[in-house]
């Protein structure tokens, strides 16, 4: 049927111009925008975290006022986690690849689609004004009484922001689980599908249930800066402790939000390049459902020092645990996985190795942090640090750069020069360590977090993490490079590059405008390898 | 075709006449109205009548009765989620001592 | 690919999906789910409202003196018949009567000004009081309780973030209005006008929760 003609047109060249961009209701071209937006905004939260590792290369000030730290800090936080993180996977990728997944010319509703990308632009523009604009500096957790007690009224415009994105969010996951539900190939079963269409769909029912509860709290906290409604202020009966309820409630899960679909794109990279079916395609399909499930139950562990009662407290505290359950499950199935395969150190793989030993370590020490005699040592230290940028930067971070190689050849039709990603990969992984390992001992000897400053005994870890900080910028810029190189000069890809089994490597490379040419039909497992 | 089912005019009449009854039920029984009292029941009694209005509209005008169970699934399951907001909540504010800074 | 270029009103549908029915059947979960994240934003409010009502019984038992019950329950009734009349609305599409179901439309539009002038009757009536939220909260009358701003408070965000849905359901129903009227509505299509009448009624659900939560404690 399609001829040679038919193969060069794609999504790609399906229509030409800026506006065809801007108004295009194909969810490959939305993903690619968000690719663009979210690589921009990790750009300018890269140069924050840069410029606070630079601040605390020696103690006192060296580029900035403690003022100024406060505001670094809440850029580089919020952006990092409203602009990047959140957005990162399901939007790009997953808006990218979830149809194709499912064998689904497009996503349920393309509309809607499209209009969640705005609501990210028009949240972060309004984000990027309070923050330059105005002085912020109450962190990206906008705990009260500081933000309502701040003199500028920034934070409502960063609420507001957060707001918008918020609703962003919401729309990507509310199509995510209708898609889900809807649109599968005949014959594709709810286990046929790829487990990081199971990642995105656990990701998505987050998305539409936590999100609400923190539009309706950043709303009530800009009613309270606005006109004093007195909710989280004691002097009218209201509770500080209630904003931080309502607030983790959406927070918490929101680190599932970054963290599902990143293990879904794991399982798809190790079972690709162990050349090996998955172990335990059910175990690992219900354990990101169970993830998501229990990540409602948890948010008190945020809360040990703030003045919730000590029953609240233990009971969070059990609960915590629980979340290790699910967790291993998947780190075992994965291990389980490549034992025996036929690995290829290819630069997705060493991702999906890398993600395997650093998200190791940030989850050990999170389970460690659940137990509350040891939070109450290590709330707001470097410890808490360590640990959550080894989840969010070993875990999420690395599975965007393994799932940007796999599936660049698909996106692109190109393919990238190997050796330079695996550099950048080398420069990553050992740059992380190299910055965030010493913050463990940093936490443990009690530096605390979100200081300006800080003792003299504490400088020789901080100069090992602040170089360790330029490695990983030398890492990402080698990452730019591979990936612009690609594009400008890569060799023409074949559609299947990698031999996977999931359905979006049996269309051509880029994808058509509707995605197959032919409406491809199930009637196996997604990973039949052997 | 369970999302075309059409449901005869008398039955959204009907349904119609009962809200409009429980409505004047509800103002009835109500303590500041009436001076009826049942004591701690009364606010038992006036979340009653309400769920059971609220269950009239869900389930012949948004047709819940009718249709796909699944969009049962997801508004009980939210519902749920917004008990687990409240409960744990709750346990935390009933279980708090308070204490008094000895600066 | 012929359907493509169909109207949807003749039973066509958009290109990804395999036919109207499966179209009007996605959009109809959509919409769904889209519910339950606007159950969960009032929910965040209801929760408050339990918590701080636990709390101080006192206050929000004074502060239910301050409201007439009469605007509530008027109110109340206004809006049951607003969503039997949105209903009807869609009983008469599914019927091809297009006339009646745009009169049933203007109705139910017409107890949405309704609704909202009440509103304004019952909030210029408490601005005036002074009986304002929180820290404005400037009533001078006696009083038994000192935090009746908290319990105002409750009340202005709850109605306040309610009525707003009211004015966007309103927008909504226009917005069928000018589509009924064309004729896109029929036996075949009604998707658009099913899903704000869905809309519709969860704003009634809420207002039938608000109602006595708010006018009727003890």
């Amino acid at each position: 049927m399609s001829s040679a003609a038919d193969k060069s047109k794609n999504y790609l060249n399906h229509e030409k111009g800026l506006w065809s961009w801007l108004t295009t209701l194909d969810h490959k071209r939305i993903g690619i925008m968000y690719m663009i937006t979210v690589m921009l905004f990790f750009l300018i939260g890269g140069i924050f975290a840069l410029l606070i590792r630079f601040e605390l290369f020696s103690t006192g000030g060296q580029i900035v006022d403690a003022d100024g730290y406060n505001r670094m800090m809440t850029f580089h936080g919020a952006i990092m986690v409203f602009m990047v993180i959140i957005p990162g996977i399901p939007a790009f990728l997953g808006n990218f690849f979830l149809p194709l997944h499912l064998g689904a010319k497009d996503v349920a509703f393309p509309k809607v689609n499209l209009m969640s990308w705005y609501c990210l632009i028009i949240g972060a523009a309004i984000s990027f004004f309070s923050l330059f604009a105005e002085k912020v500096a109450t962190g990206w957790t906008f705990y009260t009484p500081y933000s309502i007690s701040e003199t500028s009224n920034g934070a409502i415009l960063l609420v507001l922001g957060a707001f918008v994105m918020g609703f962003s969010s919401i729309l990507t996951g509310l199509n995510f689980v209708a898609t889900t539900h809807r649109l599968r190939a005949p014959g594709m079963g709810f286990f046929q599908m790829p487990l990081f269409v199971w990642g995105l769909y656990s990701t998505a029912i987050l998305q539409i249930i936590a999100t609400p509860v923190l539009a309706i709290t950043l709303l009530l906290l800009a009613a309270e800066k606005t006109m004093g409604i007195g909710f989280f202020d004691p002097k009218l009966g209201g509770d500080p402790v209630l904003f931080q309820h309502f607030f983790w409630f959406y927070s918490h899960p929101a680190v599932y939000i970054m963290i599902l679909p990143a293990m879904g794109i794991i399982s798809e990279l190790i079972t690709a390049f162990s050349r090996k079916v998955i172990f335990g395609y059910k175990a690992i399909a219900f354990s990101s459902v169970g993830i998501a499930a229990v990540s409602f139950f948890v948010w008190g562990h945020h809360m040990f020092v703030s003045g919730q009662s000590q029953v609240a407290g233990v009971i969070f505290s059990f609960l915590t645990m629980l979340v290790g359950v699910p967790t291993a499950i998947k780190t075992f199935n994965w291990v389980a996985t490549m034992y025996k395969g036929s690995i290829q150190f290819q630069s997705p793989m060493l991702y999906a190795m890398g993600f395997l030993f650093l998200f190791t370590i940030g989850g050990v020490t999170g389970v460690m942090l659940a137990v509350m005699a040891v939070d109450v040592h290590f709330h707001d230290t470097y410890f808490v640090v360590a640990h959550f940028h080894y989840v969010m930067v070993g875990g999420t971070l690395m599975a965007i750069m393994g799932g940007i190689y796999y599936w660049f050849p698909k996106m692109f039709g190109k393919m990238y020069n190997e050796f330079m990603a695996q550099l950048s990969f080398l420069f990553i992984f050992v740059g992380f360590n190299v910055t965030f390992f010493p913050q463990f001992i940093l936490g443990a000897q009690g530096m605390p977090r979100r200081y300006f400053d800080y003792l003299p005994a504490f400088e020789p870890l901080n100069r090992v993490s602040t170089v360790g900080s330029w490695l990983i910028a030398i890492g990402f810029l080698i990452g730019l490079y591979v990936i612009i190189n690609g594009l400008l000069k890569g060799k023409k890809a074949p559609d299947n590059p990698w031999g996977a089994k999931t359905l979006e490597w049996q269309t051509s490379s880029p994808p058509p405008h509707t995605n197959f040419h032919e409406q491809p039909v199930v009637t196996g497992g997604p990973y039949e390898f052997r | 075709m369970s999302g075309h089912h059409i449901i005869p005019f008398s039955v959204y009449r009907n349904v119609l006449i009962a809200l409009l009854i429980l409505t004047v039920l509800t103002v009835a029984v109500a303590k500041p109205v009436s001076g009826f009292d049942a004591g701690v029941f009364n606010f038992l009694i006036a979340m009653g009548i309400a769920s059971v209005k609220a269950g009239l509209v869900l389930a012949y005008f948004m047709q819940l009765k009718y249709d796909n169970k699944l969009y049962l699934a997801v508004i009980v399951s939210t519902v749920l989620f917004l008990g687990l907001l409240f409960s744990v909540a709750m346990i935390d504010w009933a279980t708090r001592v308070p204490e008094i800074s000895t600066l | 690919m012929s359907s493509v270029n169909k109207p949807r009103s003749e039973g066509g549908h958009a290109f990804h999906f395999d036919g109207p029915e499966h179209e009007f059947e996605t959009t109809k979960f959509g919409i769904w789910l889209f519910l339950c994240t606007e159950v969960l934003m009032f929910g965040g409010l209801f929760v408050a409202y339990f918590l701080f009502a636990h709390k101080f019984p006192e206050t929000f038992i004074e502060g239910a003196t301050y409201l007439d019950w009469k605007f509530g329950a008027v109110n109340t009734a206004v809006l049951l018949v607003s969503s039997f009349t949105m209903v009807l609305s869609i009983y008469y599409a599914q019927n091809n009567k297009t006339k009646q179901c745009v009169n049933m439309l203007f109705i139910t539009l017409a107890c949405g000004f309704i609704f909202m002038f009440i509103k304004y009757l019952e909030y210029t009536h408490k601005i005036d009081l002074g009986l304002l939220p929180g820290d404005m909260f400037s009533f001078t009358g006696e009083m038994g309780s000192t935090n009746l701003g908290l319990y105002f408070s409750t009340y202005y965000m709850m109605t306040g973030l309610h009525g707003s849905h009211v004015l966007v359901g309103m927008g909504l129903i226009v917005w069928c209005i000018v589509r009924a009227r064309r004729g896109e509505y029929n036996s075949k299509y009604f998707t658009t006008l099913e899903c704000v009448g869905l809309f519709w009624h969860l704003v009634d659900l809420i207002w039938i929760y608000l109602f006595p939560l708010l006018y009727l404690v003890d």
